[in-house]
């Protein structure tokens, strides 16, 4: 669990790192800590999971990948581990998920996020993947997004 | 598409990950993408600023940080699409909100620091646009090794 220093970190962090020399101690003072805690903290935040890595978040539209495209399939209950692990390892495949069918109107269980240049980049990636499954699959769609309607970043209360 | 000079790609590539924790990262992680410390800050504060990066920091995981998280989607039929987008959107769980094309054309993230606010805003939701919310959860997530290649 997360104690209310590590959420005042969260919510000092959530527009990024000081862009200076000593990042960490800059943030370190902010919140009246040692620069040694800070990065102990950090450290142990990243063992647990609770931040998933510390870098460059890229913007896919500036990047000029811009077709988002979220696939969708219909895998048999038994092979999902496997092609949840195979789809995931793919380097085009930005989120990979098992979530549940809402049948008869949704019968897709896995959903694998594929970024690319155009639409047709987005489709010859989806049907790659069609090939590795095989048939584990009993059907897939792509889902395009058409419009943002709304983004915004998460928000932890310090 | 942003124009990236070979710096710029150089940071993109080679620094998704792995930013040092010490006292000097940008010294640090400078080195090994053979850019001196002021170049690589420099750098990174040009993507941050051209919108090439949303942002130079930790990659906080939601979920692992105690709050609930829960994609749903709606269909929504299109004479009332706008309507209904503003009424989801009004609620300030619903972070990230994209129209897609299929019959389930609305879909939309609730985040929410108790995960039991999740099923509320659903309810809310279906209550004030008479239309059903599905809920898809995720209940696996399968290891991703992606980075951006620019």
């Amino acid at each position: 669990m997360l104690d209310a220093i590590d959420r005042q970190l969260i919510a000092a962090t959530q527009a990024g790192l000081p862009l200076t020399h000593e990042p960490y101690r800059v943030l370190a003072a902010q919140l009246g800590l040692d620069e040694a805690d800070v990065l102990a903290r950090l450290k142990s935040l990243l063992d647990r999971g609770a931040i998933r890595r510390i870098g460059a978040i890229p913007n896919h539209y500036a990047l000029g990948l811009p077709a988002n495209g979220m696939s969708v399939w219909n895998i048999s209950d038994d092979a999902i581990g496997d092609v949840g692990a195979r789809v995931g390892a793919l380097d085009f495949v930005t989120h990979c998920y098992e979530r549940p069918r809402h049948l008869p109107l949704w019968p897709y269980n896995v959903f694998a996020m594929v970024h690319g240049r155009t639409r047709d980049e987005v489709r010859a990636k989806v049907a790659e993947i069609a090939v590795l499954i095989g048939p584990a699959t009993r059907g897939h769609e792509i889902l395009f997004s058409t419009r943002i309607l709304k983004k915004t970043g998460l928000r932890i209360a310090a | 598409m942003l124009y990236l000079d070979p710096t710029a790609r150089a940071i993109v590539n080679g620094l998704q990950g792995e930013f040092p924790l010490t006292s000097r990262p940008f010294r640090d992680a400078g080195r090994a993408l053979g850019l001196t410390e002021d170049e690589l800050i420099e750098g990174v504060r040009d993507l941050t600023e051209s919108g090439a990066l949303s942002r130079f920091g930790p990659l906080w995981n939601a979920e692992q940080i105690g709050g609930g998280v829960c994609l749903a989607a709606m269909a929504v039929p299109e004479p009332r699409f706008e309507q209904v987008a503003e009424m989801v959107n009004a609620h300030p769980e619903v972070a990230h909100n994209y129209e897609r094309s299929h019959q389930f054309n609305m879909w939309f993230v609730i985040s929410a620091d108790d995960p039991k606010k999740i099923e509320q805003v659903i309810a809310a939701i279906e209550r004030e646009t008479g239309l059903v919310v599905y809920a898809m959860p995720k209940s696996r997530e399968f290891f991703v090794g992606f980075r951006v290649e620019v």
